[in-house]
C-alpha cells in the first residue's frame, strides 16, 4: 500500500528461530518475524497462539531459549526491557500504564535521565507537542492524564515510545478499547508514522481492521507461524479466519440422551451491581433441571462473572435465587457449599486455589470441617493425604505428590484438581465459568468429559463460556446474555449459531430474520464459521455502544421457561426490510450496520 | 552504567528443606561479622567484645536467668505476632496491647478488685492473667474489627493505637496511681507477684537472686498452643488458607472478617499476657518504662523464626541475651545494631530461598 519494499533495505526486526517454552506450555516454537521500515506489520492469532509472548521477547521482557534477535541489521540481545527501548523498540499495551494525576509531559517523562533534577516544564510541553505535531497526534501536553478519554491516553502512550525515540513500535490490541471513530483515527495515526518511516507492529484478533491497516500479514496459531503474506488484498476474512484457528481437532465426546429431571434451580428476578456499582444483571430469570447443561453465551463483560458470582454467593444481589428449594442469594458461599453447589471459578490461580499451599491443602479446601479430614478441632493429615492421593490418581492429576505445591501445577492440572475437588464432592450444581480456557487440547477434551458424566449421573450444570464451540457441543439449552438481560433461551434441537451470534448482540429472538430462524443446526466443529460471526459481534457491539440505541426487553416467559422437550421457538412471519439479500448479506448488514452494502463481501 | 559480572537471578521452584534454616542462621553469623566490622572500626577489638557479650549473657545460670527475664515477653509477643503474621495481619501493635495488658493486670492490684489480704495468691494471679489477656485482646479487636468490616489497613491503626496505650497508661501512673508523685505505681504485694526461682532459694540455694520468673512457662505452653493451632486444627488450617490467598478462601466458604478479628484477639491476648507477665514478674509495679520496645522486637523476633512457634524460643532467648548484653557494654547501642543488621540480613535471605543467584561472565552473556 503505502511502502513498496526495495530488495536491499534492512530489516527493522529480524526474529529467527524464536523459541520460547514455558512451564508445559510451548508459547514459540521456531517463529520468524522480519519486519521492515515504513510498514505495518499485522500479527494475527487467537488467545494464547503466542503474538504477545514473541512481542514480549522483542521488548526484552523475556529471554528466548533460543533463536537470535537482529534490529537494523545488527545483532542484540536483550536482558531488560531497557536495552529494547535503547535499540528504538517501545511498546503500547493493552493497559495503559499512566499516572492519573499527573500531565501528559510529566508522563512522557517519567524514568527518563534527562532532566536530572529541575523541571523546566514549559520547555519539554513545547517539545512535546512539537513532536505530536510531526505525527499528527492531537494532544493538549499539559493536561491531566484523569481528564483524557481512553483514546487520548493511547496517544499519550505513542508519544511517550516516540520521544524515547522508538522507530519500532508495537500495539498490542490497540483498538480493542476504542470507540470506533477514535479507532479510524488511531488508524490514520498509525499510518501516518509508517510513511514517516517507523515499523510498527499490529497485533490483532479482528480480521476487519487488520486488512484495513496492515502492510503485511503473519499469523500464528499455538505458537508456530502458520502464514506469512504480503498480498493482503487477495484475502478474504474467511480465508485469514482459517489461517487463525486452523483445522480443530473434532472432539470425541460421549454425550448421552437423556431428558433433564426436576428442577434444581431458579432464579427469579435477579439484579445486581458490579464492581463500578453500574448495574450488571437485570432481572434475570433462569430454570435449571437436573441432568441439563444450561450453557450461558455472550461477549465478555455482559453479565456472565456477574451471575456466577450471585450464585456462588460471593456477591450481592435483589431477587430470589432457589437451590434445591432453599434460597440462596445473598447468604455467604458457605450455605450453598453446604447444599451441594459447586463452583469451577474462571479464575484458576487467583481464585480456585491457595498457590503456595500443597495439593492436599487445596484439595480440603472446602471438606476440611467433614469427618474423616476433620477430626474435633484438628486437621487429620493423614486421613486429607489419602483422600488427595484417591482423587490425584482417580483424576490423573500430574504431580510428584499430594505435597506439591499448587502453583507448581501446570494449567491443565491445577484445572483437574479443581474440577477433583469440586466434583467428587457429590454436587447437586456445578456452575462452571470458562473451564477449558488456557489449556491444550487433550486437557479440553478431559474437563468436558468430566462436566457430561456430571450431567449423565443427573447434576445440573450451568456452564458459562465463550467459546461457543464449546457450548454447542455440550449444552442442552442455551440462554444468551447481553447487558445484563437474558436474550433469550434456545434448546439443543434449534442451535444456530447465526441467531446465537446475533442475540449476543442484543437483537430478541423474535426481531431474528426468518432465514436465520429456520436455518439448519450448524455442524459442530466448523469453527472458522463462529469466530467470524464472533469477530462481527465484537465490532457490532461497539457500534451499539456508541449509540444511545433501546435496550432490549427481557423475556421472562422465555427464559424461565420448562426444560426443552418439543420446538418452542416461536415462528415470527415479521416484514422483513432487508427482502433480496441473502442471508449472509443479511448477517452482515445487521452486524456491521450501514458500513456494509451489498457485494462489499469478496 | 555497566555492571562488568551482570547477577541473573533465576527462579527456582523448589529449594531443599534445609535451606531457610541455613539462610537464617548464616544472617545472623553475618550481623556479627559485619557488627565486629564496624567494631573493629570504632577502634576496639571484636572479639574482646563478643567474649563479654557471651560472658554478660550466658556467663553463668544468674546471667541466663536474666536473659530468660528478658526472654519472656519477646517470646509471648513473637508467638501472638507469628500468628497474625500467618494470617498475614500485619500487627505491629503489640506494644500497645502489651501495655494494656499490663495496665488491666495492674488494676486487679489497684483498684483493688479482689481483696489481697485473703484471696490466695494462685487466685489473684490467675485473675491477673485474665484481665491482662483480656486487655490485649481488646486492643486486638480494635483494629480487627476496623479491617474486617471497614478493611482500614491494620498497620496505621496498630502502630497508632500504641501511643495511645502508652498515653492511657502514662495518665495513670502520672496520676490516680502516682506513688507520691513518682511516675509509677506503688509496688504490689507479695501475692500478687508471678514465683520467681529465688523464692525457691531456701530450698535450692543455686536459685538464690535468680529472677527468672513463671512467665517462661506460660511462653513456652502457648508456643505449644500456637504450634497446634498453625500446623494442626482447622482454625490454622483456615488462618494459613486466607493468608496464602483471601480470594480462594472465601470462595471456599471461610468468614475471612470473623478470622480476622479472632486472629487479632488472640495475638493481642498473647503481647497482653507478655505485659502481665511483666508486671507482676519483673518490676512488681506499674511503671512508664516497662517495655524496651518489646513489640517492636516480637515482630523481629517473629520474622527471624520464620513464624515457627518453636523457633520462636531460640531466637527469643538470642534476642534476650542481645538485650542483657546491652548492659554490660558500652556503648549499648551495639545489641541493637547487632538486631538491626539481622534483621535487615534475615529479609534479605529470603532472596536466597526464592533466587538462584548467577554471575555472569561476558563470555556466558554471548554465548547465550
Amino acid at each position: 500500500m503505502t511502502f513498496t519494499e526495495t530488495p536491499n533495505a534492512v530489516p527493522a526486526v529480524e526474529m529467527q528461530d524464536i523459541t520460547l517454552r514455558f512451564p508445559g506450555v510451548l508459547a514459540n516454537d521456531h517463529v520468524n518475524f522480519t519486519m521492515y521500515p515504513g510498514e505495518i506489520h499485522a500479527l494475527l492469532g487467537e488467545n494464547g497462539a503466542g503474538k504477545s509472548t514473541l512481542m514480549n521477547v522483542l521488548t526484552g521482557l523475556y529471554k528466548p531459549q533460543s533463536g537470535e534477535i537482529r534490529i537494523h541489521g545488527k545483532k542484540v540481545s536483550f536482558n531488560s526491557p531497557k536495552d529494547a527501548i535503547a535499540n528504538g523498540i517501545g511498546m503500547v499495551h493493552q493497559h495503559f500504564m499512566l499516572v492519573e494525576n499527573q500531565t501528559v509531559t510529566e508522563n512522557i517523562l517519567i524514568g527518563l535521565d534527562t532532566p536530572r533534577f529541575a523541571l523546566n516544564l514549559k520547555k519539554y510541553d513545547q517539545e512535546i507537542s512539537h513532536l505530536a505535531d510531526q505525527f499528527g497526534i492531537h494532544i493538549d501536553p499539559t493536561a491531566r492524564i484523569w481528564q483524557l478519554s481512553v483514546g487520548e491516553q493511547q496517544r499519550v502512550e505513542i508519544l511517550k515510545i516516540l520521544y524515547r525515540g522508538a522507530d519500532i513500535l508495537i500495539m498490542d490490541e490497540p483498538t480493542a478499547v476504542l470507540a470506533p471513530q477514535e479507532a479510524d483515527e488511531l488508524i490514520e495515526t498509525l499510518k501516518g508514522m509508517a510513511a514517516q518511516g517507523k515499523a510498527i507492529a499490529f497485533i490483532s484478533h479482528k480480521l476487519t481492521e487488520v486488512k484495513q491497516v496492515a502492510d503485511k500479514l503473519t499469523v500464528l496459531r499455538r505458537g508456530r507461524v502458520t502464514a506469512e503474506r504480503k498480498d493482503l488484498e487477495n484475502f478474504t476474512r474467511e480465508s485469514l479466519a482459517s489461517l487463525m484457528v486452523g483445522r480443530e481437532v473434532i472432539f470425541n465426546l460421549h454425550k448421552c440422551e437423556q431428558t433433564a429431571g426436576r428442577e434444581v434451580l431458579r432464579l427469579e428476578d435477579v439484579s445486581a451491581v458490579n464492581n463500578k456499582n453500574l448495574p450488571a444483571l437485570r432481572n434475570v430469570d433462569l430454570a435449571l433441571h437436573e441432568g441439563e447443561i444450561l450453557g450461558i453465551a455472550g461477549v465478555a463483560g455482559n453479565g456472565q462473572s456477574e451471575l456466577v458470582e450471585v450464585i456462588t454467593g460471593l456477591r450481592e444481589c435483589t431477587g430470589n435465587i432457589w437451590l434445591e428449594g432453599k434460597n440462596i442469594a445473598n447468604k455467604p458461599p458457605a450455605f450453598s457449599i453446604s447444599h451441594g453447589l459447586a463452583h469451577i471459578p474462571e479464575d484458576r490461580i487467583g481464585v480456585g486455589s491457595a498457590p503456595n499451599l500443597s495439593l492436599t491443602s487445596n484439595i480440603i479446601m472446602k471438606r476440611y470441617d467433614q469427618a474423616p479430614v476433620s477430626q474435633k478441632w484438628q486437621l487429620n493429615y493423614v486421613a486429607a493425604d489419602a483422600l488427595a492421593n484417591g482423587l490425584k490418581d482417580e483424576y490423573d492429576i500430574q504431580a510428584p505428590n499430594v505435597q506439591t505445591q499448587a502453583r507448581k501445577l501446570s494449567g491443565g492440572n491445577l484445572q483437574k484438581l479443581i474440577l477433583a475437588r469440586e466434583l467428587s464432592s457429590a454436587p447437586r450444581l456445578v456452575v462452571a465459568m470458562q473451564p477449558t480456557r488456557g489449556l491444550d487440547v487433550g486437557a479440553i477434551e478431559n474437563v468436558q468429559q468430566l462436566l457430561l458424566n456430571q450431567r449423565a449421573q443427573g447434576c445440573a450444570i450451568l456452564l458459562v463460556s465463550e467459546d461457543l464451540d464449546e457450548l454447542l457441543s455440550l449444552s442442552d439449552r442455551i440462554a444468551v446474555m447481553y447487558e445484563g438481560h437474558v436474550v433469550g433461551t434456545i434448546c439443543s434441537g434449534d442451535f444456530d449459531i447465526t441467531k446465537i451470534g446475533l442475540m449476543m448482540t442484543g437483537t430478541l429472538p423474535q426481531d431474528l430474520p426468518p432465514e436465520a430462524e429456520a436455518s439448519k443446526p450448524v455442524a459442530v466443529g466448523s469453527i472458522s464459521e463462529f469466530d467470524e460471526v464472533l469477530d462481527h459481534v465484537k465490532d457490532f457491539e461497539r457500534i451499539d455502544e456508541a449509540s444511545p440505541a433501546g435496550q432490549p426487553v427481557i423475556l421472562s416467559e422465555e427464559a424461565a421457561e420448562e426444560p426443552c422437550g418439543d420446538d418452542t421457538s416461536p415462528s415470527e412471519q415479521l416484514e422483513d426490510p432487508d427482502a433480496g439479500l441473502t442471508e449472509k448479506e443479511r448477517v452482515l448488514r445487521k452486524v456491521l450496520g450501514k458500513k456494509y452494502q451489498k457485494g462489499d463481501e469478496e | 552504567m555497566k555492571i562488568p559480572y551482570p547477577v541473573l537471578l533465576k527462579r527456582h521452584e523448589d529449594y531443599p528443606k534445609w535451606l531457610p534454616v541455613v539462610t537464617s542462621v548464616g544472617a545472623v553469623l553475618l550481623a556479627f561479622i559485619i557488627s565486629g566490622i564496624v567494631l573493629a572500626a570504632t577502634g576496639a577489638n571484636p572479639f574482646t567484645v563478643y567474649s563479654y557479650f557471651f560472658k554478660a549473657s550466658f556467663g553463668s545460670w544468674g546471667a541466663f536467668s536474666d536473659v530468660i527475664v528478658k526472654a519472656t515477653p519477646l517470646l509471648l509477643i513473637g508467638l501472638g505476632c507469628s500468628l497474625a503474621f500467618k494470617m498475614r495481619l500485619w500487627n505491629i501493635g503489640a506494644e500497645g496491647q502489651f501495655f494494656i495488658g499490663a495496665f488491666l493486670a495492674s488494676a486487679v492490684v489497684m483498684v483493688p478488685l479482689v481483696n489481697l489480704e485473703t484471696t490466695p495468691r494462685w487466685a489473684v494471679i490467675a485473675l491477673m492473667m485474665l484481665l491482662g489477656m483480656a486487655g490485649g485482646a481488646l486492643w486486638g479487636f480494635i483494629p480487627g474489627y476496623l479491617k474486617a468490616k471497614l478493611s482500614i489497613n491494620e498497620v496505621i491503626i496498630t502502630l497508632m493505637l500504641n501511643y495511645v496505650a502508652i498515653l492511657w497508661n502514662n495518665y495513670w501512673i502520672f496520676g490516680t496511681w502516682s506513688e507520691a508523685g513518682f511516675q509509677m505505681t506503688k509496688t504490689f504485694p507479695r501475692s500478687a507477684w508471678l514465683p520467681r526461682l529465688a523464692d525457691f532459694a531456701d530450698k535450692i540455694p543455686a536459685f538464690s537472686g535468680m529472677t527468672a520468673h513463671a512467665g517462661i512457662l506460660f511462653g513456652i505452653i502457648a508456643a505449644i498452643i500456637v504450634y497446634q493451632i498453625i500446623y494442626k486444627s482447622k482454625w490454622g488450617y483456615k488462618i494459613t488458607l486466607i493468608g496464602d490467598n483471601p480470594r480462594a478462601a472465601r470462595y471456599a466458604g471461610i468468614d475471612i472478617a470473623r478470622n480476622t478479628i479472632l486472629v487479632f484477639m488472640v495475638s493481642g491476648a498473647l503481647a497482653g499476657l507478655a505485659g502481665m507477665t511483666e508486671v507482676s514478674g519483673v518490676v512488681h509495679r506499674l511503671q512508664e518504662r516497662i517495655s524496651t520496645s518489646y513489640g517492636f522486637s516480637g515482630v523481629i523476633v517473629a520474622w527471624l523464626a520464620k513464624l515457627n512457634p518453636f523457633a520462636v524460643i531460640l531466637v527469643s532467648i538470642l534476642f534476650g541475651a542481645l538485650l542483657v548484653a546491652s548492659r554490660e557494654i558500652q556503648p549499648s547501642g551495639i545489641s541493637f545494631l547487632i538486631q538491626g543488621i539481622t534483621l535487615f540480613l534475615v529479609i534479605s535471605s529470603d532472596v536466597l530461598l526464592k533466587y538462584e543467584i548467577k554471575w555472569v561472565r561476558p563470555s556466558q552473556e554471548t554465548a547465550q
